[in-house]
């Protein structure tokens, strides 16, 4: 099923990865690869498994009690669920965006300067250069470079976002997850965060979850389609989108269901 | 037609007579307070003066002022909350952000936190007699002082101890409230940037709970600066000519100098307009040391609000 993916070598590699939300599965197994400065995108129905796939990749899951799984990850060579492997290490490479923009009662300055500081850096030169660089990836500097020091609830929902990834920018992870990151944005500001996914590649493995065929046909590399906890196939999405192998994606991607 | 009419009726008469109870029983309340404060002013303020607040009493209680009373009681209060709050939060950090909620030790914990705020405070002031005096107190009498009485004998730091743990469950109760408001969104955002659990805490959990844990600590110290059993056997004195600058001290305090005016005095009428100056006093501290720590909290909650943190 898993086609080999040409040109890029694999950042991420998935074998038997299987989830349980107490006894019940909601996840695998699932075998498949993330090629390295690409964007992968997953998508599928509701409840499909894609936003429980991609947490699991920098052991968010873990938070939620009753969760349990089985197979491995392996980030370069490294098992992220090896013993003796540090979650907070893992995540430190593997960063993440949320559904909801989801900034710190602090300035903006401070919300993007969050990640350095936990990690120990405090020396002010390099925080701001930092932090400008980070808010620059992501495309938000200008709009923001005379109001670092007001809060960063101030912004609109687009820029609070865009804020989001800068942070997560800011302590340069190799991995950026994303779990629909401009689905509670109007289109404009989801152009803006689009527009922006496609030049993080240049740097960064993206995973993005989507609920937007569109968007996953604008912005991705390759996708994967996930329906009912499985991967049903995985591609480029160029190929995905125009000439699925399997009849359940097609009839996704032509919204027969879903 | 007539029916669907009585009907209407009838129910707008339910509403008129909803309204008019509920608010009668909102009135009560007002005149209750009323009577009470204007009864205490009516007498009170006769005696009412700045002698009366800074000196100490005289001539058994029939003369001079309640100075040493309202220093206890302050101190008193200071003490408490330095020990209470630190411990309360401590304990609902524990419970909420670290303790897997569905284990039988947790709900162990809550139900004895819940049923620590339903015992009695005077069982409170027994347990600080057996406890902090005779067991903590003559322990360090024994090993740092060879026996000599120094703190195996009621005292400020046993009373203020004696009243922490008499408002702890409040604390915690209230500090647990406002991590749970605390969104999960935060304390993912923070774990997902590689902090750790600790680190998460510290620096978003808590500034955001801020306001609550305060919340917390003034309902503590309303319930502690009202009350008196708990400080009957651990600490509270009849009179003293000195105060108390050392923990191991005795001291005056407001409420307990009320129940002794009113019952213990020599001239019972000599002492009255005293008696009510007092409970004046006592209102006002009780309110003051609300006031203040509603200012710590309105501030607290602008400063973490947004803006230049």
């Amino acid at each position: 099923m898993t086609e080999p993916v040409e040109a890029s070598r694999h950042k991420l590699t998935v074998r038997n990865l299987s989830v349980f939300y107490a006894e019940k599965k909601a996840l695998g197994p699932v075998t498949m690869d993330i090629p390295e400065k690409r964007v992968t995108a997953l998508i599928g129905p509701s409840g499909c498994g894609k936003s429980t796939f991609l947490r699991s990749l920098n052991r968010m899951n873990e938070l939620i009690p009753a969760c349990r799984m089985e197979g491995v990850v392996h980030l370069d060579d490294q098992p992220i669920y090896g013993t003796g492997i540090d979650a907070v290490a893992v995540r430190r490479r593997i960063g993440m965006v949320f559904q909801r923009s989801n900034p710190f009662p602090k300035s903006i300055f401070e919300n993007v300067a969050y990640g350095l500081r936990i990690g120990g850096l405090n020396a002010r030169p390099e925080l701001v250069e930092r932090v400008e660089r980070a808010l620059q990836q992501a495309a938000l500097w200008e709009e923001v470079k005379d109001r670092l020091n007001e809060s960063a609830l101030g912004l609109s929902g687009g820029q609070q976002q865009r804020l989001c990834i800068a942070r997560a920018l800011a302590v340069e992870p190799e991995v950026l997850l994303m779990d629909e990151p401009a689905s509670a944005l109007d289109p404009i500001a989801t152009a803006h965060i689009e527009e922006l996914i496609s030049t993080l590649s240049d740097r960064y493995t993206v995973v993005i979850v989507t609920h937007n065929m569109q968007q996953a046909a604008r912005v991705s590399d390759y996708t994967a389609f996930f329906y009912m906890g499985d991967l049903i196939e995985v591609d480029r999405t160029q190929v995905l989108f125009t000439k699925p192998s399997q009849s359940k994606t097609e009839d996704y991607i032509t919204g027969r269901f879903g | 037609m007539r029916s669907l009419f009585s009907r209407e009726l009838r129910s707008r008469l339910g509403d008129s007579a909803l309204v008019i109870s509920t608010g009668a029983a909102t009135l009560l309340v007002l005149i209750i307070l009323a009577i009470i404060v204007g009864d205490v002013v009516h007498h009170g303020a006769a005696r009412f003066s700045w002698e009366f607040l800074s000196t100490a009493p005289s001539q058994g209680m029939t003369a001079g002022g309640v100075f040493p009373a309202i220093f206890g009681t302050v101190a008193l209060v200071i003490l408490m909350t330095i020990a209470v709050v630190p411990a309360g939060v401590a304990t609902a950090i524990y419970i909420h952000e670290y303790a897997d909620r569905e284990s039988s030790l947790t709900r162990l914990i809550r139900v004895a936190i819940n049923n620590l705020a339903g015992v009695p405070s005077i069982v409170f002031g027994l347990f600080g007699l057996g406890f902090f005096i005779q067991f903590v107190g003559v322990g360090i009498d024994r090993t740092l002082f060879s026996g000599h009485k120094v703190f195996g004998q009621p005292a400020l730091i046993w009373a203020a101890l004696t009243m922490a743990v008499l408002t702890l469950p409040v604390v915690i109760v209230a500090t647990e409230e406002a991590l749970r408001a605390v969104p999960r969104e935060l304390r993912e955002a923070s774990l997902a940037l590689g902090a750790t659990r600790f680190q998460t805490v510290i620096k978003v959990v808590l500034p955001q709970a801020t306001a609550g844990i305060l919340t917390g600590t003034i309902l503590a110290i309303s319930r502690g600066a009202g009350e008196v059993a708990p400080i009957l056997f651990t600490g509270a004195a009849y009179y003293l000519p000195q105060l108390p600058w050392q923990p191991q001290n005795q001291f005056m305090h407001l409420g307990y100098h009320v129940y002794v005016l009113a019952t213990q005095s020599p001239d019972v009428d000599a002492g009255k307009p005293i008696l009510y100056a007092t409970v004046l006093v006592l209102l006002m501290v009780t309110f003051v040391l609300n006031l203040s720590a509603f200012v710590v909290r309105s501030r607290m909650r602008h400063r973490f609000a947004g803006a230049s943190s």
